[in-house]
């Protein structure tokens, strides 16, 4: 805990209005959107100003306390639960638009602003920002960009990074930092710009960051394709990629996720389905409808029992809903929805969704998988009960079998949800050790005192204020893993 | 000990979705102000982490209890079960005496007591004594004098008096119908009372107008009391099934929203768990039923700028929202335009603008800045809360808004009266 002296500290910085830790308060961001773990913060704060940022993070230097920023908490890795002897740092409420710049295509926006409200603002000049992860109606931005968010146009489109130009950031050191600008081209010195982004709130708290806009797509136009089996489903999204058509959208559902679909809002679906294929393309309206055509009778030549096109928005909007209501459907059918997103090259679509429905049966536990085909960033979501210690330790045995998979089929543990503190072990497992060396250097080198979002994605050296390891075991793979044990406790 | 559902809390996955529709979060930014806060602090609560603090009442007041985050959330979270029954368990480990809790009892259940308020009422609102108050707590409470000024007029004669047992169309009936007259809305609204029989009559319908009927017990479920709306419940079960009537067609979104619970609320009864379970059933909303069975399309437009504010209780609570807003539409043709934030909470909230004036305030500017926004001079809504909310709010800036029932509208339109 933090004592009294830090506490009043604090208060010198944030005044009584920014600074909490009534019981209440604490319990309120002691999560965030990741299912079963959780853990209380000694205080929160809620900053009017980067000095007051960089304030906080000097004392948490000074007086060995850390900081875990939150924007919405709407994360699935655990990147926003407060760690041991922790502060939050609350960034919700810096929701401005600064300055939406129509000759460079660019928006500075401030990192609380929610990405929907960003989207629609910037829609109604024409324009047009298309990471759009599923939390999109309630994630910040500056949440974006330090997971480096995805979402349903990433194969054609990009990711948060993409149209990440620059951004002002307070260091874990306090320094401020401005690093980017308008540039669309900029080589000076290292590409440290990403190794912020995507840095899960580890390496620096965005203040200010600078967006990249682009003009709206003229025109759209959505099919949806039912096959038998999802190997069918893979077969067209290896042809429409052979075929040189770069959809904006490719989504998929398998049959567990069908069937809950239609047992929840009754569209109409063939719960006999073996997959389910949303396909959307977008551009010049000639390209689009030429584009579509082609889609269709390639879905159709890879085995698809039914295509339905959509005529007009209205239309688009009902084939959509069954891919919208994908998580909503299966999160009604048990108390504990855990979503993750485990990701393969798109060639290996079908294996891994295969493997992941033996799985399932393996560990008799209850998954449906739906998600991104075109990038082959799947969405399996177990369906469980956290008050059952069992059937949680069963999923949690399945999920490992799966990233491991997912890892051995060239893939990776998460294509947009970050390492946060759910994957931390795998990353330490699964991949080169120098990478992870590298990691864990930088992270020693910006952080020297650990003070920032510590223990997520990587874990570096525990510290003394910290809580101590308790048994025989811990203090073993403790020394493990850090290689030289005399440095582990100075 | 009324314990808070265990299964119903766990089925929260907090991812969030809630946050950006909720109106007490939008207020404090505070995430024990989300209905995903108040979720974990109930879990917290129950599982004894923490106890029963001033801050956890606090919360579960704060909230509207509008139920927005039931339409927003992806793992169908009954939220408003869950607070209306945090209310109920801090009203049994609270004991003692609480004004709000005496007249929601003792007074507006009561028909007796609840029309004797209302006549003395009516009588200060016709003499100079009110002017005299007013005056007065100009001078002393600026706070009292703004909740005092807002008090809408009381009816003139209370529907229920005037409206015969059974009301027949002026051809073959297409059926039978029942109509609750509700204590808010027959108080402040008779007026609309009145046109949603004379509506149904014109649709062809025989109207039967129950005099025993009672009111329908939200305001109580809603602030923490679980057993007095069981009884009358149970009460109007009786009541309207008497009536013979093959519909309930209820005017008041929080008396429709609670009756269609009538099924769930007494599911343990043995007695009354059946027919409560076929009386929901027969529920309606006013717009629901008309939208549902048709209904005759009035020559006459409504030829001013025209709106339609989602009552909470309509749109989240009973998922009514397409049918009353295309009946607006068609009856507003060219003078219909979009609200922003429509199914966003006015801030009237049953007894909510009452007993949390600063609040509902807050909530009330937010509504009348986008109802501005829209132009509109005619906001039509299908609850008296909010007629009675966004009417104080028009008032208040001096503006020539006309908040009105969809009942009301429909009737001056077939009287070809203008709006």
């Amino acid at each position: 805990m933090i004592n009294d002296n830090v506490k009043k500290k604090l208060k010198e910085i944030f005044g009584d209005k920014g600074f909490l830790d009534s019981a209440e308060d604490r319990i309120s961001y002691s999560y965030d959107g990741t299912p079963v773990i959780s853990a209380l913060p000694d205080a929160i704060v809620i900053p009017a100003s980067v000095d007051q940022i960089s304030a906080l993070v000097r004392l948490a230097n000074d007086e060995k306390f850390t900081v875990v920023p939150r924007g919405s908490g709407s994360g699935l890795s655990g990147g926003s639960i407060p760690s041991e002897n922790s502060v939050v740092l609350l960034m919700n409420q810096w929701n401005k638009v600064i300055e939406l710049d129509k000759n460079n295509l660019t928006a500075w926006v401030e990192p609380g602003v929610i990405t929907a409200r960003f989207q629609s603002q910037v829609e109604s000049q024409g324009l047009f920002y298309p990471p759009d992860p599923g939390s999109a109606q309630i994630c910040t931005l500056g949440g974006n960009v330090a997971e480096n968010a995805g979402g349903l146009r990433g194969l054609k489109y990009g990711v948060t990074k993409n149209y990440t130009l620059g951004f002002e950031v307070v260091l874990p050191t306090g320094e401020v930092m401005k690093i980017g600008g308008k540039n669309m081209k900029d080589v000076a010195g290292y590409n440290l710009k990403d190794v912020l982004i995507g840095s899960e709130g580890t390496l620096g708290i965005f203040t200010r960051i600078l967006l990249k806009l682009i003009p709206m797509p003229a025109f759209s136009r959505t099919l949806l394709a039912f096959y038998d089996s999802i190997g069918g489903a893979a077969e067209t999204v290896s042809a429409i990629t052979a075929a040189r058509i770069m959809p904006a959208m490719m989504e998929f559902l398998d049959n567990p996720t069908i069937r809950a679909v239609e047992g929840f809002s009754r569209l109409g679906l063939d719960t006999n389905t073996g997959a389910l294929l949303l396909v959307e393309v977008d551009g010049p309206r000639s390209a689009v409808e030429e584009d579509a055509v082609a889609v269709e009778k390639i879905c159709r030549i890879t085995g698809a029992k039914n295509v339905r096109v959509a005529k007009d928005d209205a239309e688009a909007a009902k084939l959509k809903a069954a891919r919208k209501s994908a998580l909503a459907a299966l999160a009604r059918i048990r108390p504990t929805t855990i979503l993750e997103d485990a990701t393969v090259p798109r060639s290996e679509l079908a294996v891994m969704v295969d493997f992941i429905s033996q799985t399932a049966k393996k560990h008799s536990i209850q998954i449906g998988t739906f998600g991104h085909a075109g990038d082959g960033n799947l969405h399996p979501t177990a369906l469980t009960d956290e008050r059952d210690h069992a059937e949680i330790k069963r999923t949690e045995e399945a999920f490992d079998d799966i990233f491991r998979k997912a890892v051995e089929l060239g893939g990776t543990i998460t294509g947009e949800h970050g390492v946060g503190l759910t994957k931390k072990k795998f990353l330490e497992e699964l991949y080169d050790s120098p990478f992870v060396r590298m990691m864990e250097t930088t992270k020693q080198m910006l952080d020297p005192n650990g003070i920032l979002n510590p223990n997520k994605v990587i874990s570096v050296m525990p510290r003394c204020e910290g809580a101590l390891p308790k048994s025989r075991e811990q203090i073993e793979s403790i020394m493990k893993r850090m290689g030289n044990p005399s440095e582990a406790y100075i | 000990m009324n314990a808070i559902s265990d299964d119903l809390l766990t089925q929260c996955m907090h991812c969030g979705l809630c946050l950006p529709v909720c109106p007490t979060y939008a207020l404090t930014g505070l995430e024990r102000s989300s209905p995903r806060g108040r979720i974990r602090l109930m879990k917290s609560v129950m599982e004894g982490k923490i106890p029963l603090s001033d801050a956890f009442v606090e919360e579960m007041n704060f909230c509207l209890d509008c139920q927005a985050c039931e339409t927003a959330c992806p793992a169908g979270v009954k939220y408003g079960e869950l607070v209306e029954s945090a209310r109920v368990f801090v009203d049994e480990q609270r004991k003692g005496f609480n004004l709000k809790r005496f007249v929601l009892r003792k007074i507006v259940v009561r028909k007796g007591a609840l029309r004797l308020v209302a006549r003395v009422t009516r009588f200060y609102q016709a003499s100079r004594i009110e002017k005299v108050v007013l005056g007065v707590l100009r001078l002393f409470s600026r706070r009292l004098y703004n909740r005092a000024k807002l008090l809408p007029r009381i009816s003139k004669e209370f529907a229920i008096d005037v409206l015969p047992e059974v009301a027949e169309p002026k051809e073959n009936a297409r059926g039978t119908v029942a109509v609750l007259t509700g204590c808010v809305m027959d108080v402040f609204y008779a007026g609309v009372n009145r046109d949603t029989v004379d509506v149904l009559l014109e649709n062809g319908w025989r109207v039967a107008v129950p005099q025993d009927q009672v009111c329908c017990g939200s305001l109580n479920a809603h602030n923490g009391d679980s057993e007095t709306p069981k009884a009358l419940a149970r009460k109007n079960i009786e009541v309207f099934e008497k009536s013979g009537a093959e519909y309930y067609v209820i005017n008041s979104a929080g008396c429709g929203a609670f009756m269609k619970q009538y099924g769930e609320i007494l599911a343990d009864d043995a007695e009354f768990a059946e027919r409560a379970k076929r009386f929901s059933s027969k529920v309606k909303d006013f717009s629901e039923f008309l939208y549902q069975t048709g209904y005759k399309k009035p020559e006459a437009h409504i030829c001013k700028s025209t709106v339609y504010h989602e009552a909470c209780h309509l749109v989240h609570a009973q998922r009514v929202s397409a049918e009353p807003k295309s009946i607006v539409k068609e009856l507003s043709g060219n003078e219909f335009h979009e609200l922003n934030e429509a199914t966003w909470c006015c801030g009237s909230a049953g007894i909510y603008n009452v007993v949390r004036y600063e609040d509902a305030s807050k909530l009330l500017d937010r509504k009348m800045k986008n109802i501005k926004d829209s132009g509109a001079e005619v906001v039509v809504t299908g609850n008296p809360g909010c007629m009675a909310q966004i009417g104080a709010g028009a008032k208040n800036e001096k503006l020539d808004i006309e908040a009105v029932h969809p009942a009301t509208v429909l009737n001056r339109l077939y009287k070809s009266g203008k709006i």
